[in-house]
């Protein structure tokens, strides 16, 4: 009888591309499981060759250390103007975004907008978890009412500090995006759904469609103070009514 | 008839002890250690018989720290 | 295409612009401004993609400019933009970023008077900003400062040289004279572009996908928050710098062979002092003019050698006096050094210098 530990009968276990380096991020980060996702895809579409990352400024700015890929670090919030160089100088080459709440839709949505709305045959996913995390859990632009962060410690209140920023609405609203979609990594299904999604976004790109944008609903349970176990279950009550999961636009 | 026979190897060194594994294990099978790895954490472990190799665990990880395998094997009816 | 060079007359912009697709440059990304406008209104009016390939896109700021130069360069790509005073500040955060992760690029800039918003007329207040860096951190960058439109064109070309020599950031540092005269100009030949595979083998450095053979990842980044590995980096850049300095100066003579009294000035302050200099020889005062082509490099040493055969320094600049500085300090109070200066987009004029530089006579 063989031993069933061989690599024979290995049908799941950290891709290829997932190098050994340990991710800083915290124990139970969504960060994770979408790196683990992007390694899978581009490995799966046999691309490694011509991808390039572009990674932001927050907690994923060391993305590039986990991949392996070719990455460029963009400054806080350029990544999409980065990217759009990027994909005109190498038009058929893979190249993706990959930014938080703060990037993507506070300190660079004017980029996040232009660069979608010019239909830049990128993918850009955003992991929304509702909160600054790197600088230790300050208010983001898509921080819930209500919700306690480091900079509104008695809750966001509308009429103090604005209302949750639906970027991703607005991205499905622009002529330039081709994909849009809103999806989460805290169950199996969803991770299976939300790896249907990126790996569209990643073909649309190469096969030059116009922009993709995916949004991954995320937890961040040491800004948030909770286990990741109740991160998950705060968002799904929380977070998944305000922000619901599905397809955008889906431009065929 | 035919069943499916699994079991999981942890890296228990990269693990975190995140526990999202063992709330995604259907069979209840996966709990954490007692035991600290290098960086202090406690880490996940297969501890009650049953796995069927069904990659819940794996899919949830997000330290990609849990290899699964199955293989299907013959049972006397 | 034109495989000769042409000679035509354009203003110091369009001059910049054809030159750019006629050395082999890659993309050009830039956001109107005046008044260097005309760059990518030429870009886009001459249609290189058409042609060279060369990609033109305007941005949506000049912060999104600098940061596509940032991303075509750190895929090994030959890539540059444009803007003036107000625009090229907002740029400062991305060259720096450049300058950090050794990104090759140019960023011209077709200076106008400040502080602020300031004025539409030329300017040479952005001395400081180009040559000390006016985004954060020890870096520099080559600083060219043209004084012709011959030289706007030429030093497109010279940059593209020293950029990916230094795998470093490249400023022309003109002024709204240069970017709007209009001269008669020499332009080069049709360089091609390097193809991708000729860009993957000069730039092994560069982030534009794994290649077929698979090597190790490329990471481009200026991050790194272990302390003595960043000071490591730090301590390269500076060894590079230094290198720099050795090789890279570039300045020109005029008149300075018997000259008891030197004028240091460049770009268009240069042009007028020439002027100047013309009609005090005229009245038999040996006057010359050192004018510095590299801004940073600085001619320290010329300027040194200088001082100990001169009787006195006048510095001529479009500002209130930030080149003056540096002439200071390479005379080290080897002679006097003046100072004339007009801002706020009012030029210093030949008479001007003249009065200036005969009040100094003793």
């Amino acid at each position: 009888m063989n031993n069933l530990v061989s690599p024979t009968y290995q049908v799941a276990g950290k891709p290829r591309l997932l190098n050994d380096n340990t991710m800083h991020y915290c124990p139970g980060c969504s960060h994770g499981v979408v790196h683990k996702l992007i390694a899978e895809i581009i490995e799966e579409m046999g691309v490694e060759d011509r991808t390039i990352g572009v990674n932001p400024v927050g907690c994923a700015v060391f993305a590039c250390n986990y991949i392996d890929i070719d990455w460029v670090e963009a400054a806080h919030g350029r990544a999409p103007a980065c990217a759009s160089a990027l994909n005109r100088m190498w038009p058929d080459h893979l190249v993706f975004t990959y930014q938080g709440d703060g990037d993507l839709a506070c300190i660079g949505t004017g980029e996040t907008i232009q660069a979608l709305n010019r239909g830049e045959n990128i993918a850009m996913i955003f992991i929304n978890n509702a909160i600054y995390g790197m600088t230790g859990g300050q208010m983001a632009p898509t921080t819930l009412l209500g919700m306690k962060t480091a900079t509104c410690p008695y809750g966001r209140q509308a009429d103090l500090h604005g209302f949750p920023l639906h970027i991703t609405d607005i991205a499905a609203t622009l002529e330039g995006t081709c994909y849009v979609s809103r999806q989460a990594v805290d169950t199996v299904a969803h991770i299976r759904s939300a790896k249907r999604a990126l790996r569209t976004a990643f073909e649309n790109a190469l096969n030059r469609r116009g922009a993709s944008f995916v949004e991954i609903v995320s937890t961040c349970p040491s800004g948030w103070k909770m286990s990741p176990v109740k991160a998950n279950q705060w968002m799904q009550e929380n977070m998944f009514p305000y922000y619901p999961l599905g397809d955008l636009k889906n431009d065929k | 008839m035919a069943k499916m026979k699994g079991t999981i190897v942890v890296d228990t060194e990269r693990c975190k002890g995140c526990e999202l594994c063992t709330v995604a294990c259907p069979l209840d099978i996966i709990t954490m250690s007692a035991a600290v790895n290098h960086r202090g954490y406690p880490f996940a472990q297969q501890s009650g018989e049953g796995c069927t190799g069904c990659t819940s665990c794996a899919i949830v990880c997000p330290d990609g720290c849990i290899t699964v395998y199955r293989r299907k094997e013959e049972t006397q009816p | 295409m034109n495989e000769t060079s042409e000679v035509v007359l354009l203003k110091g912009n369009e001059a910049i612009a054809k030159a750019a697709y006629r050395y082999g440059y890659d993309g050009y990304f830039g956001y109107p401004i005046t008044p260097q406008s005309e760059v990518l209104e030429t870009l886009a009016l001459d249609k290189p993609w058409e042609t060279t390939g060369m990609v033109v896109l305007q941005a949506e700021s000049e912060v999104a400019s600098i940061n596509m130069v940032y991303g075509g360069g750190a895929s090994g790509k030959c890539v540059l933009t444009s803007s003036s005073s107000p625009g090229v500040a907002l740029m400062q955060e991305g060259i720096s970023y450049m300058a950090g992760a050794e990104i090759p690029g140019l960023i011209v800039n077709v200076g106008r008077g400040g502080p602020g918003l300031g004025t539409i007329q030329p300017g040479q207040a952005d001395y400081h900003q180009a040559v000390y860096g006016g985004g954060n951190g020890d870096y520099h960058c080559i600083v060219l400062a043209p004084y012709s439109v011959q030289e706007m064109a030429d030093h497109v070309g010279l940059a593209k040289e020293l950029m990916f020599k230094w795998r470093n950031p490249v400023i022309i540092l003109s002024d709204g004279v240069i970017g709007q005269m209009m001269e008669k100009v020499v332009l080069p030949p049709f360089h091609p572009r390097r193809t991708d595979e000729e860009v993957r083998q000069q730039c092994p450095w560069a982030a534009n996908g794994r290649g077929k053979e698979g090597r190790r990842p490329n990471i481009l980044t200026s991050l790194d928050l272990d302390p003595t590995r960043m000071e490591t980096h730090n301590r390269h850049l500076s060894e590079k710098y230094k290198q720099m300095e050795q090789a890279e100066v570039r300045y020109e003579e005029y008149h300075t062979d018997d000259a008891e009294y030197i004028i240091v000035a460049y770009g268009c302050s240069a042009r007028i002092s020439m002027k100047a200099i013309d009609l005090l020889r005229h009245e038999g005062i040996k006057a010359g003019l050192l004018r510095p082509i590299t801004l940073w490099p600085f001619p320290e040493q010329r300027l040194a050698e200088l001082a100990e055969q001169c009787k006195a320094m006048l510095t001529v600049e479009a500002s209130e006096g930030q080149m003056v500085r540096d002439v200071r300090y390479a005379v080290a109070r080897r002679c006097p050094v003046a100072f004339y200066g007009r801002s706020g987009g009012m030029l210093p004029s030949p008479d001007e210098v003249y009065e200036s530089l005969k009040g100094m006579l003793s």
